[in-house]
């Protein structure tokens, strides 16, 4: 017998048990409470934490600063307020492995994907209570349709810190040079449809042989992306109550149709396993939040305009996250505390630098520009403050997680030249009904 | 010598001896045997991270083994993927290592070569092949280059899979092919001077001398490949994320999602449950056979 194969089942023992071993590092976490009012003054001051997926150090310097002044100001209740940054890609996986492990975090970044998930489970506190009863906070500035997505009943548990409306960056060098318009001039005459952008990308991707219209962070995995162009016409992956599938309805099937065609027909948009980053010169105009503006430089001519028209008019879509408070933290509320501190009128006008707040006083041209060198006030008025009224979320729901893999898992039959459009999204349908039931 | 001196050594000896293992029996209790107990406890409860429940549900998550359609899929693509990963690995490893002992020119450049992706970061390695097989990537740059139109290799199922498994057989096949070398330059010369002078030929020497001597590495690599072909899982997360569709979800990956993802970790833990008792078959099954075709066991 060979030595060395005799220690194989152990070997392999220890292999298939590495799944367990990660799981047995978890315990459960503490029970938490909801909180209202004042904080109790801890026994001594706490640590505060907070996960964030921003890696960008002036974001978390600003972040920083506030926290040292709630510090100063309030050294019997906290002493220290610390920011976890997380990478955006596996950023719920991380926290909920946290959550699991029994270290929860005080507060943390949430995706609007995942708000129904977080909201109806009972894992994060109260907010309304604190946030109304704050000294100055101005809790009525708060625009209603943006709290909507974060509310049960009448409970508040996230502030929506960031409502950064989805626009079209557009790289003026490329279309230029394919002989195309300049997109401003056709929104100022009413003819900016995604026909129109369809268009111009096709041409621009032709005649640069780069590529044309990318849905940037969509890259044939994260398909929720796709309610930026779905939404104009009038579609939706469920219904508003969450609890029947809507793939099938007519409007769905006409824009999944018009983006097959667009990326395999038209060449309009780049296919599946094809890079391109637009804010590398790599593409002629990109749909994504209005945030993604500091990544921008002086190497190409640019421009930021509304999302286009679809065949039911324009809808806007915005990009939620919301800050919340976790049951399970050790000191929740004055985690809430530090949050009132955070996100009041003077600090949330700090942060709009970066994140458009959901405070109707502060959502102005003016108040924006002043944060926002990039964007001239046009750009501001038409993209931002336009864009968060009446604005629509990209999808979400308490079973997300399960639905995003499943229609990711679904909708990968129809990345093909000729695959059956409408017979995927049935099969889509087919597949997401069991858990929109469940 | 007297009893007490005797008494007092052997007790020497027993401290000392236990002293000498503790380390790994408190190891292997630490992180092999108590995971292992809690993550069967696990399987037989209903965990919510977010709800922060923990709740009874005895043998519901095993019942759902049976009756998940996903993880039926996902046991067919680990299958798929094991078969054609030890088969390639296996066989590519052995024809390395014969050429390599032909003692030719180059062989210490051609060994490196072929040896160096197994000290490099496995998800570095991945991440590299992941923009060679991307549609406008590097493989297609070059099939072009020869007229051939290459396919989108990591979009389309059967070529996904592929994709996947032969990324891990360049990864690993180095470290076989050692083995398998290793195994070959240990075969008595004059047993194969021996059938060349009765006139066998190269063949029948490789089939009736070379083959029967090195089985006991041929077992060893094939428990080595079959119990990390279970494993596989940074390969998929990078390369393909378990598509298209479900024809890239291998058994560990599903664990993952179920875990991870979806947060159901009492299920999760069920699926880790069924792995390791897979990997203990399979590897008992395979201990077992080598009576039958393991030279030194006959």
């Amino acid at each position: 017998m060979n030595p060395r194969t005799a220690h194989r089942p152990r070997a392999a023992l220890a292999a298939a048990s590495a799944a367990a071993a990660l799981l047995a590092l978890t315990a459960c976490g503490g029970d938490g409470q909801g909180v209202a009012g004042e904080p109790d003054t801890p026994d001594e001051p706490v640590d505060l934490r907070m996960t964030v997926w921003t890696a960008d150090e002036k974001q978390l310097a600003m972040f920083q600063e506030i926290a040292d002044a709630y510090v100063a100001e309030n050294p019997d209740l906290v002493s220290s307020v610390s920011f976890d940054s997380i990478p955006f890609e596996d950023y719920t996986t991380a926290l909920t492995t946290q959550l699991a492990g029994g270290n929860a975090p005080d507060l943390a970044w949430i995706f609007e994907s995942n708000a129904p998930e977080f909201v109806s489970s009972g894992a994060l506190v109260d907010l309304a209570p604190v946030l109304s009863e704050a000294e100055g906070y101005q809790y009525d500035d708060l625009e209603p349709s943006a709290l909507e997505l974060w509310k049960d009943g009448d409970g508040l548990y996230a502030y929506p810190f960031s409502n950064s409306p989805f626009g079209v960056f557009v790289n003026t060098d490329q279309l230029e040079a394919a002989g195309q318009k300049n997109p401003a001039d056709l929104v100022a005459a009413g003819d900016w449809t995604f026909d129109a952008a369809r268009d111009m990308a096709a041409a621009a991707a032709e005649k640069s042989g780069k590529q044309g219209l990318v849905v940037r962070d969509f890259d044939y995995q994260a398909w929720e992306n796709l309610a930026t162009v779905w939404s104009g016409w009038g579609a939706a992956p469920w219904s508003a109550d969450g609890t029947q599938c809507t793939f099938t309805d007519p409007a769905m099937v006409e824009a999944m149709t018009w983006i097959h065609d667009a990326t395999f027909a038209d060449g309009a948009m780049p296919g599946p396993g094809t890079t391109a980053d637009f804010f590398a010169g790599d593409a002629a105009m990109t749909i994504t939040q209005i945030s993604r503006a500091s990544s921008l430089d002086d190497s190409f001519g640019w421009d930021v305009v509304p999302l286009p028209a679809g065949p039911s008019g324009k809808q806007n879509v915005i990009g939620q996250a919301g800050i919340g408070v976790f049951a399970a933290g050790k000191t929740p509320d004055v985690a809430a505390d530090f949050l009132a501190w955070f996100t009041d009128p003077e600090n949330a006008e700090k942060l709009s630098a970066y994140f458009p707040p959901p405070r109707e006083s502060l959502l102005t041209a003016d108040s924006l520009a002043a944060a926002n060198p990039l964007l001239s006030a046009d750009q501001l008025q038409d993209v931002v403050v336009d864009g968060i009224t009446d604005a629509v979320t990209k999808p979400s729901h308490k079973n997300f997680a399960k639905l995003q893999e499943t229609v990711r898992s679904q909708l990968d039959a129809m990345w093909t030249a000729d695959a059956d459009v409408a017979g995927v999204l049935g099969d889509t349908c087919d597949a997401i009904t069991p858990l929109l039931e469940d | 010598m007297s009893l007490t001196t005797a008494s007092a050594r052997a007790r020497r000896d027993w401290w000392v001896g236990y002293a000498m293992v503790s380390p790994v029996v408190l190891g292997a209790l630490l992180f092999v045997v108590v995971p292992l107990g809690m993550v069967v406890w696990y399987s037989l409860h209903e965990w919510n991270v977010l709800a922060n429940t923990f709740q009874f549900s005895g043998a519901e998550n095993y019942q759902r083994l049976v009756e998940d359609q996903g993880l039926h899929d996902a046991l067919w693509a680990t299958l798929w993927f094991s078969i054609g990963l030890v088969v390639l690995n296996i066989v590519l490893a052995l024809l390395l290592a014969v050429l390599l002992d032909q003692r030719l020119p180059g062989t210490t450049t051609f060994r490196t070569f072929f040896f160096s992706p197994v000290v490099v970061s496995l998800v570095a390695w991945t991440i590299v092949w992941s923009f060679l097989l991307q549609a406008d990537g590097g493989i297609n740059g070059f099939l072009s280059l020869l007229g051939i139109e290459g396919p989108n290799w990591l979009r389309q199922p059967t070529t996904a899979m592929l994709s996947v498994i032969v990324v891990q057989v360049f990864k690993n096949v180095g470290l076989n092919m050692i083995l398998f070398l290793a195994a070959l330059q240990g075969v008595p010369e004059e047993l194969q001077e021996a059938a060349r002078l009765d006139g066998a030929s190269a063949w029948r020497r490789f089939r009736s001398i070379t083959l029967p001597l090195i089985s006991p590495t041929i077992l060893l690599v094939s428990i080595i490949t079959i119990v990390g072909s279970l494993e596989v899982f940074a390969q998929i997360d990078v390369l393909t994320g378990g598509g298209p569709g479900s024809s890239t979800t291998v058994l560990v990956y599903y664990l993952y999602q179920q875990a991870f993802q979806f947060n159901d970790f009492g299920y999760a833990s069920a699926i880790a449950v069924l792995l390791f008792a897979i990997v203990l078959v399979l590897t008992l099954l395979q201990w077992q056979s080598r009576k039958k075709w393991v030279f030194h066991e006959v």
